[in-house]
């Protein structure tokens, strides 16, 4: 009932108008033509319907109550890593490219760091620490509003 | 001539200009108003995730990595258009390259399953555990034959046998004309009741 391009026939598009609820009143009667004049149709349109009616009874599971309440920090912590992993990168691409210009033991001699390193540093450790303190926040949302956390592994 | 709008269309009209105001506010940076977005979408995002992976903790992971990426695509996306067909394309991207992906392939397999449960009604006149066994062996046999299913035809049959939307919300959802649609779902049909024959 499918042509070489993968479209359907008419007979096709009426019963899965017909089984979905969505055929016009005008469609019904030339349906029922169909129908009446194919048996092979009408063998299609039972089988078809019969799989409706399973899948009918069936619905996608709903996760835990818990899991909508964390479900925007977890979003959120999702982006506020994504800073921080900004930062970190951006800190850690100045510093390696700066660290493999000058030699990373020059780097660490030298006394009088440029403000520019200074600022990467700052950038890692801010970043670091924005990562730590993300991470460790879900870790404790996760842990008291975890149903299973008094089961032991 | 001016037509007088249904109750309907006015709470459309209401609902979209919320929305608009909403995405505006994203747009300056606002993660609180994001945040809002999330709450009015995420059962949804989450659901059209599980019908594509078909695995609870892998929807969630999905689903929340969909958001955090349109947040961050926040610059591109048009406040006169609806936000969910917008974050739909990203989230079925995602999905689409977790199936494809090889190294995902065994985790998803060792994941899948449990995704699908007996309406409540039929869950409570069901009281014979030989038709309870039935019922969730035939239920295993559902979601493995949809699991199976290409990943285009599942995506359109999911979405029609779950979450009821009709041919031409789909199509707009997905973005192809409602031919398509149909002749996926279809297919799917054609697939899944072969799988399924013999069954009471």
């Amino acid at each position: 009932m499918t042509d070489d391009t993968g479209r359907i026939d008419r007979s096709a598009e009426l019963l899965m108008r017909e089984l979905d609820g969505e055929l016009e009143p005008a469609e019904r009667a030339e349906l029922e033509r169909l129908l009446s004049d194919n048996p092979e149709l009408r063998e299609e349109l039972e089988r078809l319907s019969r799989l409706k009616e399973v899948t009918a009874n069936m619905k996608l599971r709903n996760p835990p109550e818990e899991m909508w309440a964390g479900y925007w920090t977890s979003v959120y912590s999702r982006f506020e890593r994504g800073l921080a992993w900004i930062l970190v990168s951006i800190g850690a691409i100045v510093l390696g490219s700066w660290g493999a210009w000058y030699g990373v033991r020059d780097l660490m001699a030298d006394a009088d760091l440029p403000t520019f390193v200074k600022w990467s540093i700052l950038a890692v450790i801010v970043g670091l620490v924005m990562l730590l303190v993300s991470v460790l926040r879900h870790r404790i949302f996760v842990s008291q509003s975890d149903p299973y956390k008094e089961i032991e592994r | 001539m001016n037509r007088v709008k249904t109750e309907l269309e006015r709470e459309r009209d209401d609902g979209h200009t919320a929305e608009t105001i909403l995405v505006r506010r994203v747009q300056a940076g606002e993660t609180a108003a994001f945040g809002e977005l999330v709450s009015i979408y995420m059962q949804r995002c989450y659901y059209a995730a599980l019908g594509m992976v078909g695995s609870p903790q892998d929807a969630e992971d999905l689903s929340q990595e969909a958001f955090a990426r349109a947040f961050k695509a926040r610059a591109r996306l048009d406040p006169e258009r609806p936000f969910y067909p917008w974050l739909y394309q990203i989230l079925r991207r995602l999905c689409y390259n977790f199936t494809r992906d090889t190294s995902s392939r065994r985790r998803k397999l060792e994941r899948a399953g449990g995704w699908l449960v007996a309406e409540a009604r039929v869950r409570a006149s069901v009281d014979d555990p030989e038709r309870v066994r039935a019922t969730d062996a035939l239920r295993d046999r559902l979601e493995v034959a949809i699991r199976e299913l290409p990943p285009a035809q599942r995506e359109v049959f999911v979405l029609k046998e779950f979450e009821g939307l009709k041919y031409r919300e789909i199509a707009e959802l997905l973005e192809v004309p409602i031919g398509t649609v149909m002749s996926r779902l279809y297919a799917a049909r054609q697939r899944l009741a072969v799988r399924l024959d013999g069954i009471e």
